[in-house]
């Protein structure tokens, strides 16, 4: 496993098939946290930690336990299961030992077991038949484009607040319509040539 | 028999999840690049979510508070993987059209949240149509966003050519379009819906819908029952 192919799969997951304006996975967060710079960067930083580890404990899991006894057809059952587990230690983890890292994230930390990116990664990975390492470095990547995607839209979002909309878009609809601008930028990393 | 009518009606106008709760945005947006998919990923899920509510409101009385929503997850997981296999198996085009996001319907919060809104409070029949209802306002959302989506981006609509050979914006059928076209949908919504909910504001206070509300929370009165909301955001 060369070098060059790893940072391939980070561009790749982060930019060019970004997770949220690509893949639409992880939305009602995306649209939900972005309200606030702080909650959006803290979230973010939850995200990358928990989608990190989850794709690794799902590809070691897969590889070594569900393959071996020909139960993929279980992967999505026990991949929710081992996500929300994973989310319950991490925060027992980051409460015992880093109280304030813990604060930080407050709320958002348990939230993290029903963003579908979590599970899409996972699920992803094991589709594509990437190894330990690559699942790793995806997940990795997916979840630094999540956050890139959310910390960008909450920059935007406060700049809307100032303005003065025509009341049916205010809310949701001007929201995703920076979405959508924010994803037709996206797609100039598309003609990125990998 | 008016309850489950009611159920219907709930579901597929007033508390349409997608157009007005802003559940399950993410199959939303992902799939509604036609028609087909769209009725393809509604029917699916509403499947899911019939069954869902009806083995939850079985169990109701069975599954301890504490750990109701691991249970949940479970239920709802199994139901999902059989019908991926079903899909799998009998219809494999769609099954390759909607690839990862069939075993994403577990994270769908629309589904997670009927259990919790309602299918853990009530009967099974009562929650049978309740997830009919809601299942139909899921596909029917999806339909229309897919056949805009595709009559945009493509001139067609369930394969059928409507519009000049050739006419096509192809943005409507990338990843931006999916934002445009529910941003403009819920805009439109709000537009039609924004006097008559202004109307009713006053007169009953916050229903706790912050999505399509554009007075600002501490002016509106808090409404003196609970708030039937769509469960927890994921």
């Amino acid at each position: 496993m060369n070098n060059t192919s790893l940072i391939l799969i980070i561009v790749g997951s982060a930019l060019i098939h970004n997770v949220v304006l690509n893949q639409f996975l992880g939305i009602c967060s995306f649209l939900g946290v972005s309200k606030q710079m702080k909650a959006s960067i803290s979230l973010g930083g939850a995200v990358i930690f928990v989608i990190t580890i989850a794709s690794a404990v799902a590809s070691l899991l897969y590889d070594y336990v569900l393959k071996p006894l020909g139960m993929d057809f279980m992967k999505t059952i026990i991949f929710i299961l081992v996500i929300a587990a994973l989310v319950q230690i991490v925060e027992m983890f980051l409460k015992k030992k880093s109280p304030a890292v813990y604060n930080a994230l407050g709320i958002y930390l348990p939230l993290i077991t029903t963003n579908c990116a979590v599970l899409g990664v996972a699920l992803t990975n094991v589709q594509d038949g990437y190894n330990f390492i690559q699942c790793v470095t995806s997940g990795f990547g997916t979840a630094l484009g999540y956050t890139i995607a959310i910390v960008l839209l909450a920059g935007i979002r406060s700049r809307i607040n100032e303005k003065d909309l025509p009341a049916p878009l205010r809310g949701a609809p001007i929201v995703m319509i920076a979405a959508a601008l924010m994803s037709i930028a996206f797609m100039g990393f598309g003609g990125l040539k990998l | 028999m008016k309850g489950c009518i009611e159920r219907l009606w709930n579901g597929l106008v007033k508390e349409n999840p997608v157009l007005v709760l802003m559940l399950g945005m993410c199959p939303a947006l992902a799939v509604s690049t036609q028609a087909a998919n769209g009725i393809g990923m509604g029917l699916s899920t509403l499947a899911v979510l019939v069954l869902s509510n009806f083995v939850i409101s079985c169990l109701r009385k069975v599954i301890p508070d504490q750990v109701r929503l691991p249970a949940y997850i479970v239920i709802v997981a199994s139901l999902v993987t059989v019908t991926e296999l079903l899909i799998k198996a009998y219809i494999p085009s769609l099954y390759e059209e909607l690839g990862i996001y069939i075993p994403l319907i577990v994270v769908n919060c629309i589904i997670l949240g009927r259990a919790e809104a309602y299918a853990n409070k009530h009967t099974p029949l009562l929650s049978v149509m309740d997830g009919i209802g809601m299942g139909l306002g899921f596909t029917v959302a999806l339909t229309i966003a897919g056949a805009i989506r595709e009559l945009l981006g493509t001139g067609k609509v369930f394969g059928a050519q409507l519009l000049p050979e050739g006419f096509g914006m192809t943005i409507f059928i990338q990843p931006p379009g999916a934002f445009l076209v529910f941003a403009l949908i819920i805009a439109i919504m709000n537009a039609v819906g924004i006097k008559t909910r202004q109307r009713k504001l006053v007169e009953s206070g916050c229903d706790g819908n912050c999505g399509l509300c554009q007075t600002p929370c501490e002016t509106a009165a808090p409404k003196s029952e609970e708030p039937q909301k769509g469960g927890e955001q994921a």
